[in-house]
């Protein structure tokens, strides 16, 4: 009964979606206002309904209701709680209705919220979030229905794939649907300005909070979902260039160029036809990125021909977005008018500059992700993996790192270029001290791994130097450097952190991947071998077991000069419902490094086996880095000057830092 | 593109001497090290989007053993992967050469640098030339002679 009311919710969630997506609109082009204020009602209305419907499907998991088709397949009755709650959107179908369910979250917000909106420009962007939202349980209700009934109900269900039977299951997804769900509200603005044809300075301070928003969730995301491929894939790497990755590095890159160019529209009114391109194209993009990954079209393109009703449809969605929006573009962008000129010199052009590596290198992964699936549809077989990522990406990012400091010294109109460069030389000389210092204790010559320490204490460092000169510490004293300090905005706080972020990811990767030790050895229990600086003894097996799972647990004590430093204890399972093997890491934290086991398989002698072990230096600085980046972010997003519906205290505040 | 090729190092870094199975292991830690070096960009074909050096499936070792036979009979990088590519196909390179389709992939990167560079000066070239050269209007024109008349009729010191 539950579980109808749900899916009749749905319907009434579709049909509440016809109306916001095409009732604003009319209001709009008639001048009526009582049309157009169906618009804020109609999206809350909808996020009711569409709560509705996720709770029944929730439920359903939760007393393992296996009349459902949709749990039958993914869940099973002795899986832990947790994993039946998050089981809910680990499969094609709910994961949909979480995406749904997001899209109208963010559709309400705006509508709660989104008080000094102007009313015509807050009934076009709701109505364009209806369409997107009619598509969406369109697509749901036709063609991937979770609510599916079976007429004979099996007594237990096939149980949820073993390698997503994880607390990151739970937080992964929904982050990174918070993230490309928050770009449909970027995307919803940059159409309404298509459609009104008018668009200014504070059209970019009503989207950048969103933005922002969207990137510190898209960031946590992706960061949260490469911890959990480190740990839980056992490969030991935390980045693959897996085409499901991709999918969420493009908007991100595409994304974290919007979040820039907005701040330009909204300082100086230049770039507002570039805003808005970006602002269709980060959604695109995550779109892309939702159907690449949920509908199994990246691991095979036979999948898409498995079920066409749903790849057409899927199909129809992309070019009705992605075309649909990028045509409204060419055909309307003309009607924006462009406005703040600047010299190629300047705060604008290096924000443009940074516009131009960042758009290039999602182009690039794009089509290095697309090219497999292009070449197998006529027949070819082709790859594109990580060694052509690394070499592409890697030139491309780096490049854009190396301005990362330059930036925030540039005068806004007109840069001094080589005033800047010397703000920055005790920044240059710190990096290149770290870099010749750590070739002197580590009798490391890589000239590569040199160069990216480098690269990241100057982007570390170089976050602050806006701060330090913006507060003039040598020139005023400390203690009116302080005071000048605290009355800096926090927006300028989280451009240096969010851009210390940056440097310290990097520091982590450069660390892992230069000064990483490995061992791959065949172990019998009773052995000792080293890795590192450690000796690693192989204590012995015993069996466990959880609820769905027996497992094979090894016992490795590991000492440093003798002494017991810690016990890990890596393990390989195997998962009953599924028949499926999985390994689980031994990990360690030691400091702001990890010492990382697996167990391979089975040796040549018996009761042997192979074991690879790693000791990572400072590799938990890879997703520290993250935290620091959306603390950044959630720093800007407090400032006043962009907090939602606090539009006079920012035109106040923003004179005063012009002033500055 | 030296850049690019410095750069690519920077993946060959990460793998140390040892081969993933220690039974594999070529005795030569030279000719391991090419061995390990060669596997690491070679695609498991069973596998999704692994490489055979860091794959557990049989395959993986298999082809393990088939490039470290190569390396000891005294073939050349290049030779050990053409002789993969006549055995699976193109599918089995994880980084992709640089011809057909695969110079597509890694002209890319430069071309549309190359594209927005052009891009960006001509966009810069035609601000600057609309906003220095742009002639002023008829009543401009008019304004600016009435002022410089003015100054000219106002007694001089």
């Amino acid at each position: 009964m539950i579980v109808e009311f749900g899916h009749f919710a749905l319907f009434l969630a579709l049909a509440v979606a016809v109306a916001q997506s095409t009732l604003p609109i009319i209001g709009f082009f008639r001048r009526d206002p009582a049309l157009m204020a169906v618009a804020p009602r109609a999206s809350i209305m909808q996020l009711v309904l569409v709560a509705i419907a996720f709770s029944a499907l929730t439920y359903a998991y939760l007393v393992s209701d296996f009349s459902l088709l949709n749990v039958v397949e993914n869940s099973h009755s002795e899986k832990p709680l947790i994993y039946k709650f998050s089981g809910v959107w680990g499969n094609h179908e709910g994961s949909m209705l979480l995406w749904a369910l997001i899209l109208a979250l963010f559709g309400a917000a705006v509508a709660a919220f989104g008080g000094n909106l102007p009313q015509t420009l807050k009934a076009n962007v709701l109505a364009v979030q209806g369409w997107v939202s009619t598509a969406f349980l369109a697509f749901i209700l036709a063609t991937s229905n979770p609510f599916l009934r079976l007429a004979e109900p099996p007594m237990e269900g096939r149980d949820l794939n073993p390698v997503l039977q994880d607390i990151g299951l739970a937080i992964h997804p929904p982050l990174l649907y918070l993230g490309y769900v928050g770009f449909s509200i970027a995307f919803a603005f940059a159409i309404a300005a298509l459609i009104e044809g008018r668009i200014d300075a504070a059209w970019a301070r009503w989207v950048r909070p969103w933005v922002l928003a969207a990137w510190i969730f898209l960031t946590a995301g992706i960061a949260m979902g490469s911890y959990w491929a480190y740990y839980e894939l056992g490969w030991g790497g935390f980045w693959f260039w897996d085409p499901v990755e991709n999918a969420s590095l493009m908007p991100w890159l595409v994304g974290t160029a919007l979040l820039h160019s907005a701040a330009v529209m909204e300082k100086r009114e230049a770039l507002k036809v570039w805003t808005v391109l970006l602002a269709i194209l980060a959604f695109s993009l995550s779109l892309l990125g939702t159907f690449l990954v949920r509908s199994g079209v990246l691991t095979s393109v036979h999948a898409f021909a498995t079920d066409p009703t749903r790849g057409v449809f899927i199909l129809g969605i992309l070019c009705l977005f992605i075309g649909g929006g990028l045509g409204l573009f060419a055909f309307r962008a003309g009607t924006l008018r462009q406005g703040g000129l600047f010299a190629p010199v300047s705060r604008e052009g290096a924000l443009v500059l940074n516009n131009v590596f960042l758009t290039v290198a999602a182009g690039v992964v794009l089509f290095g992700t697309l090219v497999p699936l292009i070449v197998s549809a006529f027949g070819g077989a082709i790859s594109v993996g990580a060694p052509y990522f690394n070499t592409v990406f890697g030139p491309l990012f780096g490049a854009t790192l190396l301005v990362v400091p330059l930036g925030p010294l540039l005068a806004w109109k007109r840069g001094d270029l080589l005033g800047a460069l010397e703000r920055l030389w005790a920044v240059f000389a710190i990096a290149a001290l770290v870099a010749l210092a750590t070739a002197w204790m580590k009798g490391e010559t890589h000239i590569v791994a040199l160069f990216g320490l480098g690269v990241a204490v100057w982007v570390l460092v170089g976050a602050f130097a806006e701060l330090w000169t913006r507060s003039r510490f040598l020139e005023a004293g400390l203690l009116v450097g302080f005071r000048r300090l605290a009355g800096l905005p926090r927006s300028a706080f989280g451009t240096a952190l969010a851009h210390a972020g940056l440097g310290v990811t990097l520091l982590g990767i450069v660390a892992t991947s230069a000064f990483q030790s490995e061992t791959i050895v065949e172990m019998k229990p009773g052995d000792t071998a080293t890795v590192g600086a450690y000796s690693v003894t192989f204590d012995g097996l015993r069996n466990a077991g959880g609820p769905n799972y027996s497992e094979l647990v090894a016992t490795m004590t590991v000492r440093e000069g003798g002494v017991v430093r810690f016990v890990v204890e890596p393990s390989r399972r195997f998962y009953t419902a599924r028949q499926m093997p999985t390994t689980e890491a031994g990990i360690r934290t030691h400091g702001l490094s990890q010492f990382y086991v697996t167990l391979g398989s089975e040796g040549s002698e018996t009761g042997s086996v192979v074991v690879r072990m790693w000791d990572k230096p400072l590799v938990t600085l890879i997703w520290l880095g993250a935290l620091v980046m959306m603390a950044g972010g959630a720093l800007s997003l407090a400032d006043r000057r962009l907090r939602v519906g606090a539009p006079k205290p920012a035109r106040r505040a923003a004179s005063v830092a012009a002033a500055e | 593109m030296r850049l690019f090729a410095i750069l690519s190092l920077l993946v060959a870094l990460t793998g140390a001497a040892a081969a993933a199975d220690p039974s594999e292991r070529l005795a030569d830690p030279a000719l391991e090290q090419r061995a390990r070096a060669i596997s690491e960009e070679l695609r498991c074909l069973v596998c999704q989007n692994q490489s055979i050096d860091a794959s557990d499936a049989q395959l993986a070792k298999d082809l393990r053993i088939i490039v470290r036979e190569r390396i000891a009979a005294g073939d050349s990088d290049d030779a050990v992967r053409d002789f993969l590519v006549a055995r699976y196909g193109e599918f089995v390179l994880l980084r992709p050469r640089a011809h057909g389709v695969g110079l597509l992939l890694w002209g890319l990167p430069p071309l549309l640098l190359l594209m927005a560079g052009a891009g960006l000066f001509l966009a810069f070239r035609r601000r600057t030339a609309t906003s220095g050269t742009e002639s002023l209007s008829a009543e401009e024109e008019a304004a600016l002679k009435a002022l410089s008349q003015e100054g000219d009729e106002s007694p001089r010191l």
